[in-house]
């Protein structure tokens, strides 16, 4: 098990080179960095002086691994736009994306997990067919849209729900949180809704494609033919042989919600590190695009190796550690 | 049978609703197993031998459904019980042996935990009591090293080893009967003999009688103490197992014996029956066996015969007409 998770780190470690590479880039293709800085007077030697304090005379792979060194301690430089340091700036908006992502997930499981259990299982029932219907509504209408839809719903029309920001939150250490207040509360609704509609969708239907997959097979029918109650063999023996895909996807899709919060979060005014990145984008603030591709990339990397131990602890046959096929 | 029966079927009727009309599968279906008695049914594919067992069991693919006749389990009829009340009979009255065992059992939990669950959901009894009877059911089935064994997934036992573990599900909750379908028709030769011995051996043990559904004779004839032979979803002669193998009186019967090569001499050619058994929506009107008959004549086109007393057995053929009997 160590020898695997030591493997899949080393795996993931020229995919961050690669985007590392790609983030440095930036600095010196999108506009001069030395021009930004010194503004629209200069003189010739108060440039060579500043190139060379910033390291800019030395060679192109000094000067990445230089970056690099400074990537993995957490260090970006200071913003363009804001003069801070861009690791202050990122922590600092974490939490509300976070916080946002994980209950737009936790909606696209906890109802599309089910919804997809019971759409594979009574697929004639009405209510089975008006699921699908609306799953198709979710997958192809596009996030702003249903943001916006939302907001005219729930907010403009009806006035429950804010239609903007965080509400209060409370601090706590560097964690920011609203699940405290009512307030904190009220406002992740929208947000989390729009964002987790299409993964909800896209869960629904693929736990329900599992699901009509699995019913059919041997075991299932001798699970039922051993007279085990219908709860058991639909939620136990069913479901679980489903997990393996649905991991899969999930966790894909939790990546993608925290890279692509973006949209929503512009539509929200949500103060999270996608409205921070769309706002860097206008400004050509380099070191935040940089350090938000990174990250972004590092959260990928992290939940594929934590779907692959999950997987491992779903399916028995994946656990090679236990010895090949003892006896006969 | 001077015992009252165990199982009793009587003029069971299984149809499929499809879009061009109703296909009869299982056409006036009768006969009766004593307790603690083998009936083997065989037939070519397609007969309904498998559909009777699953009719019993209720576990009928749908769109199948019992359109008439009656099943009765030690006096009492289960063809009109509730899902619920049905799910209580299968496992605990009636339990199932499936043909393949490389797919009948869930991949994803242990064989104890299997076996623990079938036998908690239908005895009374604690974990530590279920997990101790489910090492001795593993060793009765002749698996080695159970008490370390019975931690093991369905992957780590050999298809002969798993097809033990499914008759040992069948049996754990300790039914009086077992629908066996062709228990060992997915096993190598040299394992197929070992399991049916086993089974017999059990049966025997626990006095529980079992309907072995199966196309190899040699497997009836060794095991089995009456065989139903079944035809286009009809049964067309029933009868003690060394009457029918030796001296059957249905010319399919006849038909299917001969076809059996002799080893004791070395033939040509070996016997086979010209034609196929017919589709489920082209039987023909009078006998199904009509149009491959041999002894054929003008009734057989016309009506179709029941089972009649035929000296040892009973057979379906008008051969056995008292008042006809032409040139038997």
């Amino acid at each position: 098990m160590f020898a695997f998770i030591l493997s899949r780190l080393l795996q993931a470690l020229p995919v961050m080179l690669v985007v590392a590479l790609i983030a440095f880039a930036m600095f010196a293709y999108v506009g001069d960095p030395v021009s930004i800085m010194l503004g629209q007077d200069f003189t010739e030697a108060q440039r060579d002086a500043l190139v060379r304090d910033l390291g800019l005379d030395q060679p192109f792979f000094v000067q990445f691994a230089r970056f690099v060194g400074n990537a993995v301690q957490g260090e970006f430089g200071l913003s363009y736009r804001l003069s801070r340091p861009v690791a202050e700036l990122i922590a600092e908006r974490a939490p509300a994306t976070l916080e946002l992502a994980s209950c737009a997930a936790a909606i696209a499981l906890f109802v599309g997990v089910p919804m997809g259990v019971f759409t594979g299982l009574y697929r004639r029932s009405w209510l089975s067919r008006f699921f699908l219907t609306f799953s198709l509504i979710g997958v192809s209408l596009p996030t702003f849209l249903i943001g916006i839809l939302l907001i005219l719903i729930f907010s403009v029309w009806l006035g429950w729900l804010p239609s903007f920001g965080r509400g209060e939150v409370v601090q706590i250490g560097a964690w920011s949180t609203g699940f405290l207040t009512g307030a904190g509360l009220k406002a992740l609704v929208l947000p989390s809704i729009t964002l987790g509609l299409f993964q909800l969708t896209l869960i629904m239907r693929l736990v329900r494609a599992e699901m009509l997959e699995v019913l059919r097979t041997d075991y299932i029918k001798f699970a039922r033919a051993r007279g085990l109650a219908d709860r058991t063999v639909n939620f136990g023996h069913a479901l679980k042989n489903t997990l393996v895909p649905v991991i899969t996807i999930a966790g894909l899709q939790f990546g993608s919600i925290i890279a692509f919060a973006i949209v929503t979060e512009t539509v929200f005014q949500w103060p999270g590190m996608g409205l921070l990145f769309i706002q860097s984008v206008g400004a050509a603030d380099i070191p935040v695009m940089a350090a938000y591709l990174m990250l972004i990339a590092l959260v990928f990397v992290a939940i594929n190796l934590v779907v692959d131990l999950l997987y491992f602890a779903v399916d028995p046959r994946l656990r090679a550690d236990r010895g090949a096929v003892r006896g006969t | 049978m001077t015992a009252a029966p165990l199982l009793e079927v009587r003029n069971l009727r299984v149809e499929f609703p499809t879009r061009r009309g109703t296909l009869v599968a299982l056409h006036d279906v009768s006969f009766s197993i004593a307790p603690g008695e083998i009936l083997g049914v065989v037939g070519e594919s397609g007969a309904g031998k498998s559909m009777t067992g699953a009719a019993i069991i209720r576990l009928l693919e749908p769109p199948g459904r019992i359109a008439g006749g009656q099943i009765l389990l030690e006096g009492r009829r289960i063809d009109n019980l509730s899902q619920d009340e049905m799910r209580r009979i299968r496992g605990r009255r009636i339990g199932a042996i499936f043909q393949d065992p490389l797919t009948t059992l869930n991949p994803l939990y242990t064989v104890g935990r299997q076996l623990t669950e079938t036998m908690q959901t239908h005895l009374d009894l604690s974990n530590s009591e279920a997990r101790k009877r489910a090492i001795d059911w593993l060793e009765m089935v002749g698996i080695p090293a159970a008490a370390q064994r019975i931690d093991s997934y369905p992957h780590e036992f050999s298809g002969g080893m798993r097809q033990r573990v499914v008759i040992a599900l069948a049996l754990c909750a300790e039914p009086r009967l077992v629908v066996a379908d062709e228990p060992t028709t997915a096993l190598d030769v040299s394992i197929q003999a070992q399991v049916i011995a086993l089974l017999k051996r059990l049966a025997r043990e626990k006095n529980t009688s079992m309907m072995l559904v199966t196309h190899d004779m040699g497997v009836i004839a060794e095991t089995a103490d009456r065989v139903a032979v079944m035809y286009a979803g009809r049964v067309v002669e029933i009868g003690p197992v060394r009457e029918v193998v030796k001296h059957p009186h249905h010319p399919y019967s006849i038909g299917l014996m001969n076809s059996i090569p002799p080893l004791d001499h070395r033939v040509e050619r070996l016997a086979q029956i010209d034609g196929a058994m017919p589709r489920l929506n082209a039987v023909p009107p009078g006998c199904p066996y009509n149009p491959r008959c041999p002894k054929v004549f003008d009734r057989c086109i016309v009506e179709r015969p029941d089972l009649l007393d035929a000296g040892s057995t009973s057979a379906a053929c008008w051969l056995y007409d008292r008042a006809e009997a032409p040139h038997v």
